[in-house]
């Protein structure tokens, strides 16, 4: 007897979308039903079809000619592009989980905000360097809402940032900067994006620094381990390395992340902080919202 | 040899020497004594440029629009240019506010292999008619032919020019020679140079890069800037001239804001010390050295140590928080191995 499964439909078939593509494999209460890119000889398209999942090189056209095929959408192509996509998926009212530092839906973090956010008809992914940071930069600023500025750096390997990143390397930058001061408070805030060339390649890193007085570590720590283990619960592989520290007048907290090595490699982690992220909000918004207070029915 | 253009990074990479203290009355003095001089653009702001402040890189003393609105002010022939990192400083909350300032000429930079992240700028400022060049930094660690490619892509979104920056002043002869003929021979737009002087080579790497047809220069007078400095402009200029080129540059004009109003903006007279020369040959990038020392005190481990552990991770500007992960690491080598185990012993520690 197979369990009842909400559909989804996955836009762009780079990186980010071929690596929700294989989470939704595991998933028990979400079903991947089109895979919609546009270059039929992509290797998400390629892997798509090896795991059985109907594909399209028609993008969200697809979907407009059967918008009977999902009830939610993961959109993992560009900011410039979900600008275009996301008014008609409003008016087919799919629940649009943007995976792109568009801003145009609400901005959820699931360890901060989940609840607040299903029963919104777009929610935003932030970045990848947001999703890792800014729960500790609000972990940090609980324990010390006086801190001036907050600052973060999320360095990720060469190899992990596909074209799609690249090309929004400035809205990833402004829209990671913008969280940070949205979901903290904190007035002055920064957000810096290094790419790292490395061979081998490094695991994701994210450094995130305060000024503070005197901070109180234990507090912070104390505070930031609750976090860890929140985020832990969805990305197994987020960990804090470094911190708190307090050196020079900055407080420094520093997090890793590995990833589950389901399309690229573990060093990826900032594939899986944001793609497990996704999967989290689709997996609650389905359980909620469309197979009922998460009983699972049966087909 | 087309007509030479020299940038003056003076007040942009010298800042990385005084950990970006520079004040709004330095730049008043610099501008008017070095206004009208020739070089083509006096690049001014924060070591790593625009939108850098931070607590990651140095916070500035000077805020970015005072700076600009300063040199603005007090430039009336030579242009105002400025440098910036894509990932460091956004369209938005930078270049906009830049170009309102009324900055001429934009240098956009990314590590040597990233050129696609310079994109979406040099293609805004060339949509603004914005004189916009191409920056490779730490160009030590790509191929010619990597650096070619890669010169192509900023060529392709508008760049007038591609400088190869020496972030490291990690070049040897040879290395200045091969890749500067290389983008010289195949690149439309102009190539550019920018030299550190680690192992004593900026001046005379500069002077080969020229001979192999770069026709940009960018340094700074006195050498003022990070680690052991840069191509020092007047020294160039006095053996550009003596070798019969042209210039076009007031030399004793040049010698004159060196002599009268780099002794109030400099800490100190550059030179190699011991740790310049090893971060150099490391090829890692100058500007960490503060940092490197300060973390080096902290933690107690040699600091030529952690210039060694850095160069084998192949760090890059921007990722200074390595430093300090890199001199715990190892000042407590016990903790290297085992992620458990340096948890237990940072969370001992804090």
């Amino acid at each position: 007897m197979k369990k009842k499964k909400a559909k989804v439909a996955i836009i762009g078939t780079g990186n980010i979308g071929t690596d929700i593509l294989l989470k939704l494999k595991r998933s028990e209460v979400l079903t991947c039903t089109l895979f919609a890119g546009r270059n039929a000889d992509s290797r998400g398209i390629r892997i798509a079809k090896e795991n059985h999942i109907p594909t399209t090189i028609d993008s969200v056209r697809a979907i407009e000619e059967n918008p009977d095929c999902c009830d939610i959408v993961f959109d993992a192509t560009t900011a410039a592009t979900h600008r275009i996509h996301a008014p008609i998926l409003q008016k087919l009212n799919k629940f649009t989980i943007d995976m792109t530092p568009s801003r145009i839906g609400k901005m959820c973090i699931p360890a901060l905000n989940l609840n607040d956010c299903l029963h919104e008809r777009n929610v935003n992914l932030i970045t990848c360097g947001g999703q890792a940071s800014v729960p500790i930069a609000w972990a940090i600023s609980r324990v010390h809402p006086e801190i001036s500025y907050i600052e973060i750096v999320a360095t990720i390997a060469s190899r992990s940032a596909g074209p799609g990143t690249r090309n929004n390397i400035d809205e990833f930058t402004q829209t990671t900067g913008d969280a940070l001061r949205e979901f903290t408070g904190i007035k002055r805030t920064k957000a810096i994006i290094v790419l790292n060339p490395a061979e081998p390649p490094i695991t994701m890193h994210n450094t995130i620094y305060a000024l503070c007085e005197s901070p109180d570590l234990e507090k912070i720590r104390i505070s930031i381990k609750e976090m860890e283990k929140k985020i832990r619960y969805y990305v197994p592989g987020y960990k804090i390395v470094l911190g708190p520290v307090f050196e020079s007048g900055r407080l420094i907290v520093t997090v890793q992340v590995t990833g589950l090595g389901d399309y690229l490699p573990e060093y990826a982690g900032n594939l899986d902080i944001i793609t497990c992220a996704g999967v989290e909000i689709a997996e609650n918004y389905a359980k909620e919202r469309i197979l009922g207070n998460g009983q699972a029915s049966v087909f | 040899m087309g007509r030479l253009q020299f940038f003056d990074s003076t007040l942009r990479d010298g800042n990385h020497a005084v950990k970006h203290q520079i004040r709004e009355e330095m730049i008043v003095d610099y501008c008017l004594g070095m206004d009208g001089s020739g070089v083509y653009t006096i690049i001014v702001g924060h070591g790593n440029g625009l939108g850098a402040s931070s607590l990651q890189v140095g916070m500035a003393l000077t805020d970015e629009h005072t700076m600009l609105q300063t040199a603005r002010s007090n430039l009336m022939k030579t242009r105002l240019g400025v440098y910036m990192i894509p990932g460091f400083g956004t369209i938005r909350d930078n270049l906009v506010p830049a170009i309102e300032t009324g900055v001429e000429v934009f240098q956009i930079g990314c590590h040597c292999t990233e050129a696609d992240t310079t994109k979406q700028h040099i293609e805004y400022l060339s949509r603004e008619k914005k004189e916009v060049y191409g920056v490779l930094m730490m160009s030590h660690m790509a191929s010619p032919e990597k650096l070619l490619e890669e010169g192509r892509k900023m060529q392709s979104y508008g760049a007038r020019g591609i400088i190869l920056m020496d972030s490291a002043g990690a070049y040897t002869p040879d290395m200045v020679r091969k890749n500067i003929s290389v983008l010289y021979d195949h690149l439309d737009s102009k190539v550019g140079f920018h030299s550190h002087n680690n192992m004593g080579m900026a001046v005379a790497n500069a002077y080969m890069a020229i001979q192999e047809g770069a026709s940009i220069i960018d340094g700074t007078l006195r050498g003022f800037g990070a680690g052991a400095g840069n191509c020092q402009l007047e020294c160039l200029i006095a053996l550009l001239e003596k070798s019969g080129v042209k210039t076009g540059i007031n030399f004793y004009q040049l010698l004159d804001v060196s002599a009268e109003v780099m002794p109030q903006i400099m800490e100190k007279d550059m030179g190699q010390d011991p740790i310049s020369i090893v971060s150099g040959q490391a090829g890692v990038f100058s500007a960490f050295k503060t940092q490197v020392l300060q973390c080096a005190k902290e933690f107690h481990v040699d600091a030529r140590d952690i210039f060694r552990e850095l160069g084998k991770r192949r760090v890059v500007a921007g990722q200074e928080d390595m430093i300090v992960e890199v001199a715990k690491r190892l000042s407590d080598p016990a903790g290297m191995s085992d992620n458990a185990n340096l948890n237990y012993q940072l969370a001992s520690l804090s």
